[in-house]
């Protein structure tokens, strides 16, 4: 099958997590700088240019390639640090930069005209017509699809599209349309949009009390767990909330994406990229996964038709996965 | 010497049925407004106005006298969708208010159009690529505050207008999914249009009761009404286009009424700010303007 289809992206949010996703057989990592340029813009995550460098090195020696995300949304006062980033990544060597803001890729594709620019998931382009836009005015080369597409949707954009498509694969599920969705601002003041992380963790609170272990985003009660029960991270799409007196996940459950069981549909539909999600997981996390992924997308370019999901891939993604739950999300139709 | 903002009525988010949509427009007929953004913009399967009555609607508040401005469609997935989108943009009549990419790609150099608050412009650079395929006037982010505004108000591109989103449930999130057939136990694919029961959304609680968000079909907006109608000392220093009314159920001709009565000198903002506060479902906000967390609220200033 063409090595142009099916290539394997992974999330590094460090050098060593960098090197764990090239030795497990990722055909890129991406990465992202150690600020609010980036939509996981997390304490002690990310790269200084060094190690930006270190990395870049790393993985070229080993024919892989390394993309770096600016995919947030710059505002007046910080424009110069995102037009900063853009020269340091392109002076870095990196292989292709995943831009959103319009502004930013208009700068990028003129200071850096031979530059490879894909279109972040953030770019919120989910049709052929959005897709045009950015292609023919800077030439972007890929784009990133969002995670609300069913797979059949996700096939006709793939083959209306003037350029080749990347989707995600695996990891935690946004239920909004990335890049248009205000939730974290509303109720913290930051979003991915601006500040590049959703339900920041300064703004969350654990607290027991008599009703049990309450999480909070900046005093909103996300969620309210009983002695015993498992307690996740109050993303706030993903608590539990009233509606019309019943009480329950009114958005979404805690649970990651999987795929895996699609693999020769978006082999078929011609899809050019698999992206894990995850720059905020341990160098341990992204090798495993890595790991399985390369297994998984082998076997499926060597017999697409006899493909099946192995039972110890399933295991050791549910094992890493957020409430030890998978889904399909939007690709499967009754999930909408 | 900066002008009194213009008033707009932005689209209707809500699903309606067909006879309320138009005893509702011919309402708005008689009222100060004076631009009125028309068309479904969340969901495809809300067809209970075709694209041409949407137009008899247009026509009807043209010849009140009201700039009529068609919006498109914010989240664009199937082809049948964005072929939809693209017959809407060629409508030949009137401008179009893009809310995807989609839309100013089929618009760039054919027609001037406006940006709806779904199309993300955070900076100058970004406005002066739309300013070169058309953009005439667009309405800022709503997560946007006053200081960025007030930079980029000094930046912009000429004759670019500018229209800011200054009463309504605030426009936060789409989805692939239906929140509201999915608070029914239904799948999108056979809501039974359940989400025309809630005139204003359905209202997401916290477990402790605190009105949070609103569910409005595949769109989440906020509970809390964003007002800045005693904002609107600052609205003018900034020499702001347009003042955005987003349709609420209930008391429009009263809010559209202490608009205008603010901009044109009759009403005190302490005093409007009361007005308004007894004519929204769940209190109101106004933290993005303050760059603080959008549910916020702030007192009124002095003026």
């Amino acid at each position: 099958m063409s090595a142009d289809k099916l290539q394997l992206v992974c999330p590094a949010g460090s050098l060593p997590a960098l090197k764990a996703a090239v030795d497990n057989g990722a055909d890129a990592v991406y990465i992202g700088f150690r600020d609010d340029t980036n939509a996981r813009h997390f304490a002690g995550l990310n790269f200084d240019e060094r190690r930006a460098g270190d990395g870049i090195d790393y993985a070229h020696a080993r024919g892989r390639r390394v993309y770096l995300a600016i995919n947030t949304y710059p505002q007046p006062d910080g424009w110069l640090r995102w037009q900063q980033a853009v020269d340091q990544a392109a002076g870095l060597g990196v292989d292709a930069l995943i831009l959103a803001d319009t502004g930013v890729m208009d700068y990028a594709a003129e200071r850096w005209p031979g530059l490879h620019l894909h279109l972040s998931v953030q770019g919120s382009a989910t049709n052929p017509g959005a897709i045009r836009f950015y292609h023919e005015r800077f030439d972007i080369r890929r784009v990133v699809l969002p995670r609300v597409l069913s797979m059949k949707q996700v096939r006709q954009v793939a083959a209306a599209s003037p350029v080749p498509v990347e989707v995600f694969g695996f990891g935690s599920l946004c239920v909004m349309v990335e890049g248009r969705c205000l939730l974290s601002s509303y109720a913290t003041g930051r979003s991915p949009n601006t500040y590049g992380a959703c339900s920041p963790a300064s703004a969350v609170r654990w607290e027991e009390t008599g009703r049990g272990l309450e999480t909070r985003l900046n005093g909103v009660l996300i969620d309210c767990y009983r002695p015993g029960e498992p307690a996740a991270y109050p993303t706030l799409c993903k608590g539990r909330f009233e509606v019309d007196g019943q009480t329950g996940y009114a958005i979404e459950e805690p649970t990651s994406l999987n795929t895996l069981e699609l693999l020769p549909a978006l082999l078929d539909a011609g899809v050019a990229a698999i992206k894990i999600e995850g720059r905020q997981r341990s160098p341990a996390y992204v090798a495993q996964v890595t790991r399985v992924w390369r297994e998984a997308i082998d076997a499926c370019r060597a017999d697409p038709a006899g493909y099946r999901p192995r039972t110890g891939w399933l295991a050791t993604l549910a094992s890493l996965s957020e409430g030890t739950q998978t889904t399909l999300g939007a690709y499967h139709r009754p999930w909408q | 010497m900066n002008g009194i903002p213009r008033l707009s009525l932005g689209p209707l988010l809500y699903y309606w049925p067909r006879r309320r949509v138009l005893d509702f427009y011919r309402r708005m007929a008689d009222t100060p407004l004076d631009i009125v953004y028309l068309g479904e913009t969340l969901c495809a399967r809300r067809r209970d106005l075709k694209p041409a009555d949407w137009l008899d609607i247009a026509d009807t508040l043209a010849a009140a006298g009201k700039e009529v401005v068609l919006s498109t469609l914010t989240l664009v997935e199937s082809a049948s969708e964005l072929a939809a989108l693209q017959r809407l943009c060629d409508n030949g009549r009137y401008p179009v208010e893009a809310n995807d990419m989609a839309a100013v790609q089929h618009l760039a150099g054919r027609a001037a159009f406006v940006t709806g608050p779904s199309v993300n412009i955070y900076n100058a650079r970004t406005l002066d690529v739309l300013a070169g395929c058309g953009l005439m006037r667009w309405v800022v982010p709503v997560e946007l505050g006053r200081d960025a505004l007030a930079a980029l108000q000094r930046q912009r591109p000429p004759g670019v207008q500018t229209e800011v989103f200054a009463h309504g449930r605030l426009p936060l999130a789409w989805s692939a999914r239906c929140f509201t057939a999915r608070s029914r136990n239904l799948p999108k694919d056979d809501c039974r249009f359940v989400c025309r029961d809630y005139a204003d959304g359905l209202v997401l609680k916290t477990r402790e009761q605190e009105p949070f968000l609103t569910l409005n079909g595949i769109q989440t907006q906020s509970a809390r009404t964003h007002s800045l109608i005693a904002e609107t000392g600052a609205l003018l220093e900034l020499d702001i286009d347009v003042l955005r009314i987003s349709p609420q159920s209930q008391h429009m001709e009263d809010i559209i009424d202490l608009f205008h009565r603010r901009l044109h000198g009759g009403l005190s903002a302490a005093e409007a700010r009361r007005q308004i506060e007894a004519r929204v479902p769940t209190g109101t906000c106004s933290g993005y303007w303050h760059g603080t967390a959008g549910m916020d609220t702030h007192p009124s200033p002095s003026s």
